[in-house]
């Protein structure tokens, strides 16, 4: 009778983990315990994005109201207000909600009603005081406040009227970041270059480990020698106004990116085959076109992946900027200052009151980082493919 | 200084060929080579001639391959490589010290063991060496660069897919296609580092093929393990054992009637 294996009628995959678990134990738990790890990885990545999201949720459903004067319920209407109604209205949590009685509530509303009355007249008579400034309008478009004499974008999160414009933020963080990438990635992809195909072996184990030491340097280091003596140098050196300014705070990132962009890439360099190496240089190339013309194209999207990754630090860094510079202006220019969307968070999240508009709206800037660093990790993974393949014999 | 070596290769070859007959090419003369203490070449003597084939042959480690790095200076790449003796081109040294080491490999072409054409597309395979010497035209890029895969035997194969990556290619199409790169700059001299070893029978058929139609156009200079291969291809063999050369001749003499007792036991497969 002809053997038949494996036996068509069991999954090879139960067959395999019977036999592994029975044949080698040892191995078969330590491969479970591998992929356990990786899963809670996975999952703590989950986590922590339902965690935020959730937070910032009743932004995204436009139930917040920051309006300083809302319309008030008189209290004799009570019995004809759903009880979800009425705690929205009076901005409890469920389980506070759940917690009072009717006389309590009652007395809520009176009060809330009273405080709208004792509003003092001035505030009466700002037509802001009636805005809901968390709304997608005021957050991202131009607004003319009181007192203004033209539409302006406003990060002032304290005060009377709570102005939540983001674009600030934004354009802090897109400036200091490319200012850091402008300044870091040409600079650790040649010092990369250099280390890998140039540099004699001697210098190489010098210069690797000097640039990978920055990586150990803490960011609040970083930042603390940027704010008194890079800060000061750069001045003398531009002789810009405004000290403490965008383009610090970039240069200070770069040095945080650095040490990043350049192991990867110095790796990806230093993976390119000899082969290719020897048959440039074969050919009567000198050091400089073999690494240029052969070497670096070959690396592209490994120093490519070094990029993303840098600007992935880049726009994470809190601290550096929070440390250099944090007026939140609308300005281009990069010798003017800047509020990167870390470092609000980082230096608001105290001061806010939980489940508050503040909170909600700075939980709101952490969903928008997610979603940016997802997405640029994930256009540079299909860029990255397809350098890959143009290299390994697509279309070239 | 590029200038005085091709010009001294140039009027070697001329000289050699007013001479009426194919002149020594290349001359070692007492050669040594030393990888920190150790000493992989010991005094090596010996000339090849122009146009012809000349085969090292020998065990691995005897020294073969190094001595072929030492025609094109590859091994000054490594570090701790110590090197003693003459080697003359075309009369000229070419461990002097007004040598450029970047002009001489450009003279002096090779093809490695291991197929290794860049990972960008056959055309811009071939043109690399081109580009590096300043040729920019398109016309005379397409022209040189049809003429060297017809030449290694390739252009039929590729002619439609010029520019799709040389990586797509199979085994021994690609070592054709490290062929054609290197005699498209039209070196004096190839070197082969075992260039079939790597490759099945029929591709390795096609690269000997192709050896001896490039013989009429350059020097060619090879390493083989295979020593049918040696008696195929080429007109002179060197027998290498231990560092050592131990009998220069004829192909024919060396496989059918060596001098040395070594020797004899080597191609007969008696060790090795």
């Amino acid at each position: 009778m002809p053997h038949r294996y494996p036996n068509p009628k069991r999954p090879l995959g139960w067959m395999g983990m019977q036999r592994g678990h029975r044949a080698r134990p040892l191995e078969w738990v330590a491969e479970r315990f591998i992929l356990m790890v990786s899963l809670s990885a996975i999952l703590m990545v989950l986590l922590i994005f339902v965690f935020v999201v959730r937070e910032a949720a009743p932004i995204f459903t436009g139930r917040m109201n920051s309006a300083l004067i809302k319309e008030t319920i008189p209290v004799e209407k009570m019995d004809s207000l759903s009880s979800r109604e009425l705690r929205d209205y009076l901005e409890l949590t469920p389980e506070q909600f759940a917690a009072m009685d009717r006389d309590t509530l009652r007395l809520m509303m009176e009060v809330k009603a009273e405080a709208m009355n004792e509003l003092p007249e001035y505030i009466r008579d700002d037509k802001d005081a009636r805005v809901n400034t968390t709304k997608w309008r005021y957050m991202l478009l131009p607004h003319r406040w009181t007192g203004y004499d033209s539409p302006e974008y406003i990060w002032q999160p304290v005060g009377q009227i709570h102005k939540y414009n983001i674009l600030p933020l934004i354009i802090g963080s897109l400036k200091t970041t490319l200012i850091g990438l402008l300044f870091s990635v040409p600079l650790a992809v040649g010092a990369a270059i250099y280390v890998s195909q140039l540099a004699r072996p001697r210098v190489r184990e010098v210069v690797k480990p000097m640039i990978e030491l920055l990586s150990a340097i803490p960011s609040v280091v970083i930042g603390f020698f940027g704010l008194l003596v890079m800060a000061s140098v750069l001045q003398g050196i531009f002789g810009y106004e405004t000290r403490l300014n965008a383009f610090v705070a970039g240069i200070a990132l770069g040095f945080a990116v650095i040490p990043i962009v350049f192991s990867i890439a110095e790796d990806a360099l230093t993976s390119v085959p000899r082969s290719y190496t020897q048959a440039a240089l074969a050919l009567g190339a000198s050091r400089w076109q073999t690494a240029w013309q052969i070497v670096l194209p070959a690396a592209l999207p490994g120093v490519f992946a070094s990029v993303v990754l840098g600007f992935g630090r880049a726009i994470g860094e809190t601290m550096i900027v929070l440390m250099i510079c944090s007026a939140s202006v609308v300005s281009w220019d990069i010798f003017d200052s800047a509020r990167s969307i870390t470092t609000t968070i980082a230096a608001e999240m105290a001061e806010a009151v939980q489940g508050g508009h503040h909170y909600r709206i700075l939980f709101m800037l952490g969903t928008l980082l997610f979603v940016v660093t997802f997405v640029s990790n994930m256009i540079g993974g299909i860029v990255m493919n397809r350098l890959k393949s143009r290299l390994e014999g697509g279309k070239a | 200084m590029p200038e005085p070596l091709i010009q001294k290769i140039a009027v070697g070859s001329a000289a050699a060929a007013a001479a009426g007959s194919a002149g020594p090419l290349i001359e070692i003369e007492n050669l040594s080579l030393h990888y920190g203490a150790s000493r992989a070449l010991k005094n090596i003597g010996l000339t090849m001639k122009e146009k012809l084939v000349t085969a090292f042959i020998g065990p691995s480690g005897c020294g073969k391959s190094t001595l072929l790095r030492c025609l094109n200076r590859m091994n000054d790449l490594i570090d701790g490589v110590r090197i003693e003796g003459e080697v003359k081109i075309g009369g000229c040294d070419i461990y002097g010290s007004d040598v450029d080491v970047i002009e001489l490999r450009k003279r002096v072409g090779m093809v490695f063991q291991k197929s290794n054409p860049f990972p960008k597309s056959i055309y811009d395979n071939v043109a690399y060496g081109l580009r590096l010497q300043g040729v920019k035209r398109k016309s005379e890029l397409d022209s040189i660069v049809e003429k060297s895969l017809r030449q290694a035997a390739l252009w039929e194969e590729v002619k439609d897919r010029l520019h799709t990556s040389g990586l797509g290619l199979s085994g021994g199409q690609q070592q054709r296609l490290c062929i054609a790169r290197a005699i498209a700059i039209q070196p004096e001299i190839i070197l082969m580092d075992e260039p079939a070893s790597a490759l099945d029978p029929i591709a390795t058929a096609r690269i000997e093929e192709l050896i001896l139609e490039l013989k009429k156009d350059f020097t060619i200079v090879i390493v083989t393990h295979n020593m049918q291969q040696a008696a195929r291809v080429s007109d002179y063999t060197a027998f290498f054992y231990m560092g050592e050369l131990i009998e220069f001749d004829r192909t024919a003499s060396i496989f059918t009637n060596p001098r040395q007792k070594r020797t004899e036991d080597y191609v007969t497969g008696r060790f090795g």
